[in-house]
């Protein structure tokens, strides 16, 4: 293998699990250190440059990162990335002193944002500071998108939400709420510079099943009741409710419905429990709050008698899996089954819908009716228009959509100052020896052996009277500190120089996790079959250097290695040494 | 500073027949200078010891004084230990080894505590053939009282404080010849390729089986001049050839060069496959291994490998004709003849 270029940002980058796998690339270990630190405010900052939502997403993100987290690896249970996070907002100071200034002379340039969710309040949140104008236009009473529309209170206290959409509103945003945008082209007459339709996939998916049509007043759209139990409309539901589906909007909908009266509450998958598209906490989340999850049961037929819902019938199904792991749900046989219900929601998809973009003014528009845009600039085919969040590419999350609203802002920058949108800015790094004396270390390279710690929850008798009142308490700073303690800091990377080496074995012979051999080069995969321990995770790198004396290399397998340092205390010559990478995503205008 | 060495390991640790991973075989973390060639020895015991599946509870490691003789705290830190007194080790040894045979006895020593205080019990344990494996770690120095050249001193050789040394060294393996040792063997901290089996090998051997490893002191004698820093070894050593370690029941995959080839089948059933390099040296017969090592003395390099071995060497229990059970397992029915017997016994001498 060649020698490791460890100048491309990239190679280390990959090393940090967790920030490499968040798609805004949150500096995660540098936000947990400020935390066991008691540096809560320090913690918010660094986030809220990446993630602009820390209190949001402390309560709400999908968490890529924490699958990724290295611990998995080396233990079980990654560390508890994002509950982190949120001890992080729940403890700062006040902070808006801390906030960009915004310029009282604007750049004259007037940006128009269409949808208030996450992803137009990340493009907001970085243009503002450069002296954009920004007008923004939504449907709601309010900012937020989904995060108020769908996220239910008992998740996300609306206090979080408000507290961080105006922390960009207040940046001087023109808002105009209440409005649905009815014509994209009536927007770009308005002659502003570039356009950003954050507009999300707001259609819910139906189930078109015999009785569906008598059943009607007794059957609602997943997100649309959530909204109207959001925005006060809908008040109450049944006491029997279904809820079909078995993503997370359908654990939302059960788990709101058991706020709203609903006594016998069960969600109905077709699926599986294991391919459930729900992450794995919402699961548990349902069922901890005593909510049944059937699996297997297609839903065939909406049963009425007398014009009124009485309930539903399911075919019980079994998976099955042809050679290439294809699924496909076969039925038992057994008789249908009959489940009782007042109402019924259907959680089973979101979709996209642009009825109010004409389809003349240049945008593409793909064979599934999707806008087509570049991945990398989020420009679609008219150079003006911009796309981000769930309606670039469909439905996602909010962290997506935070990481698009970056790179559209980047996008949106250059197009307004006559730039290339493909001159992407590279990322902003920095590699710094953490060495402090001889075998001293400024981050603490001790390596816990704590189990991930739970967050207490609120008590059920209390959480399930009221829809408001929040489940999760979060961690107190105590348990906090444990927890950050867990992170094994991959962002302190293991740098040789192969300069130095002796070839002594030391690093070899104390390294706990046998991720270093010294053996002769040759390619991957034969390399790989050689080293001190299998390096069989082919999704981690391997840390090459170039020949040394003997005409070895050092091999680093970065899977497992802990970070712990002790390479580097037992090097006798430096030939090791910690340094802290420190990789930020430039935003817009750095 | 880290204290403790991390309780996670690699997943996928292939683990030995008794279902050990090598982390059952490792000690507390090393307390000797970073880049010590001991801690190498250290773990290339710890590797040899998983690899032949030996059950921790079996092994007694004993030592005298010296940073070498600290090194049995870091590793087999589930096996016995004895930590003596300065070139003291080979008596403790014999001692323990008379008194329970069913243990696998490794000294570890240094070249101070081996050439200079304890060269007299050194002399007497090879000679006695006592069945046990004796490593020394060689580094030419005092390391533990910082740096004085030690009796294996090259002459010439200088250490950090730049003084030639004006004595002739004695060679180890030389002198464990010449006292009648039955396994002999020389090595380098920092190539376990070779040492690991050499090590496998010194421990199925039954007789006495010393391997002088040269072990660089990184802080007192790894400089320039000095003829037992990693760079001087590296460049000097020549190896007699390549020993492979082959247990019991494995097939032999390895193909090798008819006529420069040996399988020797150890008492266990296990073999070692010798592949030799060196053409002048025949292991098998003193005279040559004595005669290639002062061949090596005079050219300046240093001899490593598998120098001698004795095939069939009758250790010491074999020569006392010691009980087949170890002492301390005999029980009073074992031990006394009884009161019929004493009679019978009176009654000849009557
Ligand atoms: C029930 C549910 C629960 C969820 N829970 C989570 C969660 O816990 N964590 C997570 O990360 N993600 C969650 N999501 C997904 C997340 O909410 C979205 O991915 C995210 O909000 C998308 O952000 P966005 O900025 O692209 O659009 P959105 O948040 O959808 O915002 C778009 C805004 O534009 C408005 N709009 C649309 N069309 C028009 C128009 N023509 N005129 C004016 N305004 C318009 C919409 O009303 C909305 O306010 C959930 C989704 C649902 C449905
Ligand atoms: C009876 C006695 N005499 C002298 C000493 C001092 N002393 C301690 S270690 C040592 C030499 C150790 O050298 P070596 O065996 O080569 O070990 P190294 O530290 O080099 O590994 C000496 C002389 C002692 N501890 N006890
Ligand atoms: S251990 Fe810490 S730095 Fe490493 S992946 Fe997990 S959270 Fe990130
Ligand atoms: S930091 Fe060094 S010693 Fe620790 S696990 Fe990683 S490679 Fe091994
Ligand atoms: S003084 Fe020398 S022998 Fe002793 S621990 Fe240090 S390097 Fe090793
Ligand atoms: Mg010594």
């Amino acid at each position: 293998m060649k020698p490791t270029d460890i100048k491309n940002p990239e190679y280390f980058h990959k090393v940090v699990d967790c920030q490499y796998a968040c798609p805004a690339h949150t500096p995660v270990p540098e936000y947990i250190r400020l935390i066991a630190a008691e540096r809560y405010s320090d913690a918010y900052m660094v986030n809220w440059q990446s993630n602009v939502f820390p209190g949001i997403l402390g309560r709400t993100c999908d968490r890529p990162c924490e699958p990724a987290c290295r611990r998995v690896r080396v233990e079980e249970e990654p560390v508890a990335i994002c509950r982190l996070k949120r001890v992080a907002a729940d403890n700062k100071e006040d902070i808006r002193d801390r906030l960009p200034t915004i310029p009282k002379k604007k750049n004259g340039k007037r940006i128009a944002l269409i949808g208030a969710g996450p992803a137009s309040l990340t493009v907001a949140r970085d243009l503002a500071p450069l002296g954009y104008i920004i007008d923004v236009y939504d449907n709601q009473f309010a900012g937020g998108g989904m995060m108020r529309s769908q996220i239910p209170s008992f998740r996300l206290p609306l206090e979080v939400l408000d507290e961080e959409v105006n922390y960009i509103l207040d940046m001087g945003i023109n808002t105009t709420f209440d409005i649905q945008v009815e014509s994209l082209k009536e927007v770009l007459d308005q002659e502003y510079d570039a356009v950003f339709v954050g507009t999300g996939a707001p259609r819910g998916k139906g189930l078109n099943l015999p009785g569906l049509e008598d059943a009607s007043a007794n059957v609602y759209l997943g997100i649309d009741w959530l909204s109207s139990v959001a925005f006060e409309h809908t008040e109450s539901i049944g006491k029997r409710v279904l809820v079909l589906g078995g993503g997370n909007t359908a654990m939302d909908c059960c788990r709101t419905s058991m706020r709203l009266g609903g006594e016998d509450v069960r969600v109905v998958v077709r699926s599986p429990f294991e391919d459930m598209k729900a992450s794995p906490w919402e699961k548990e989340d349902a069922m901890h709050e005593g909510i049944p999850i059937y699996n297997n049961h297609v839903p065939k037929e909406f049963v009425v008698e007398d014009g009124q819902l009485k309930g539903m019938t399911f075919e019980k199904v079994e998976a099955q899996y042809d050679e290439d792991g294809k699924r496909s749900l076969v039925p038992t046989g057994e008789d249908l089954v009959f489940m009782e219900a007042d109402d019924v929601l259907m959680a089973i998809g979101q979709e996209n819908a642009f009825p109010w973009i004409e389809r003349d003014l240049g945008i593409e528009f793909d064979k599934w009716d999707m806008p087509v845009v570049d991945e990398t600039t989020f420009q679609s085919t008219n150079e003006k228009v911009f796309f981000g969040g769930d309606a670039a590419f469909g439905p996602e999350n909010v962290i997506t959509a935070v990481a698009h609203g970056h790179q559209a802002a980047i996008s949106i920058d250059l197009f307004c100052r006559g730039e290339s949108v493909d001159q992407r800015p590279p990322p902003q790094v920095t590699l710094a020896s953490q060495k402090m004396g001889v075998h001293e270390w400024s981050y603490d390279n001790d390596v816990a052996n704590d189990e991930r710690y739970i967050v207490p929850l609120a008590p059920l008798e209390k959480t399930l009277k009221d829809r408001k009142i929040e489940v999760e308490l979060g961690f107190d700073v105590a348990t906090a500190f444990r927890e950050a303690e867990r992170c094994l800091n991959c962002d302190v990377q293991t740098v040789f120089e192969e300069a130095r080496c002796i070839e002594c074995d030391a690093c070899v012979d104390i390294c706990p996790t046998d991720c270093i051999s010294f053996t002769g080069n040759a390619e991957e995969e034969e390399l790989r079959q050689r080293l001190t321990a299998p390096a069989g995770n082919l999704a981690q790198d391997l840390y090459v250097s170039k020949d040394l004396p003997t005409t070895r290399v050092m091999v680093k397998d970065e899977n497992v290695c802990l970070h712990c340092g002790l390479c580097a205390e037992r090097c006798p010559t430096s030939a090791w040494d910690m340094q802290k990478f420190l990789y930020e995503v430039t935003k817009a205008g750095a | 500073m880290s204290y403790q060495i991390p309780k996670f390991r690699h997943p996928d640790l292939p683990v030995n027949d008794l279902g050990y991973t090598k982390a059952d075989y490792e000690g507390s973390i090393s307390s000797l200078c970073a880049g010590c060639g001991h801690d190498s020895i250290s773990g290339a015991i710890v590797m040899a010891c998983h690899e032949l599946s030996i059950e921790p509870h079996k092994i007694a490691k004993l030592s005298g004084i010296g940073c070498s003789s600290k090194s049995p705290t870091y590793f087999l830190g589930n096996s016995h230990g004895f930590n003596s007194v300065h070139g003291r080790m080979p008596s403790v040894v014999t001692g323990a080894a008379m008194a329970n045979r069913d243990l696998m006895y490794l000294g570890v020593s240094g070249d101070g505590d081996t050439a200079s205080i304890g060269m007299g019990q050194f002399a007497h344990v090879a000679r006695r053939n006592l069945n046990m494996v004796y490593i020394v770690m060689n580094n030419g120095c005092y390391g533990l009282t910082k740096g004085q050249d030690s009796a294996t001193a090259d002459e010439g050789s200088a250490s950090k404080k730049g003084d030639a040394n004006v004595y002739s060294a004695i060679d180890l393996c030389g002198t464990a010849l010449q006292m009648g040792a039955t396994f002999v063997a020389r090595s380098f901290s920092g190539d376990k390729g070779q040492l690991v089996p050499l090590i496998k090998a010194a421990i199925t051997h039954r007789g006495f089986a010393l391997i002088d490893v040269i072990s660089p002191c990184v802080t007192f004698n790894n400089n320039p001049g000095s003829t037992k820093s990693y760079e001087f070894v590296r460049e000097h050593a020549e190896a007699t050839g390549t020993v492979d370690f082959v247990p019991m029941r494995r097939e032999i995959t390895t193909d090798y060069k008819p006529g420069f080839s040996h399988e020797v089948t150890m008492h266990d059933g296990s073999s070692i496959h010798l592949y030799k390099v060196d053409e002048e040296l025949d292991p098998f017969n003193r005279r040559s291994a004595m005669m290639t090592l002062e061949d090596h003395r005079e050219t300046g390099s240093i001899l490593t490998g598998l120098i001698y071995m004795d095939r069939d060497s009758r250790d010491l229990h074999d020569v006392l004709e010691t009980s087949q059970r170890p002492l301390n397992e005999l029980r009073e029915g074992d031990l006394c003849p009884g009161n019929k017997m004493l009679e019978n016994i009176n009654a000849s001498l009557r």
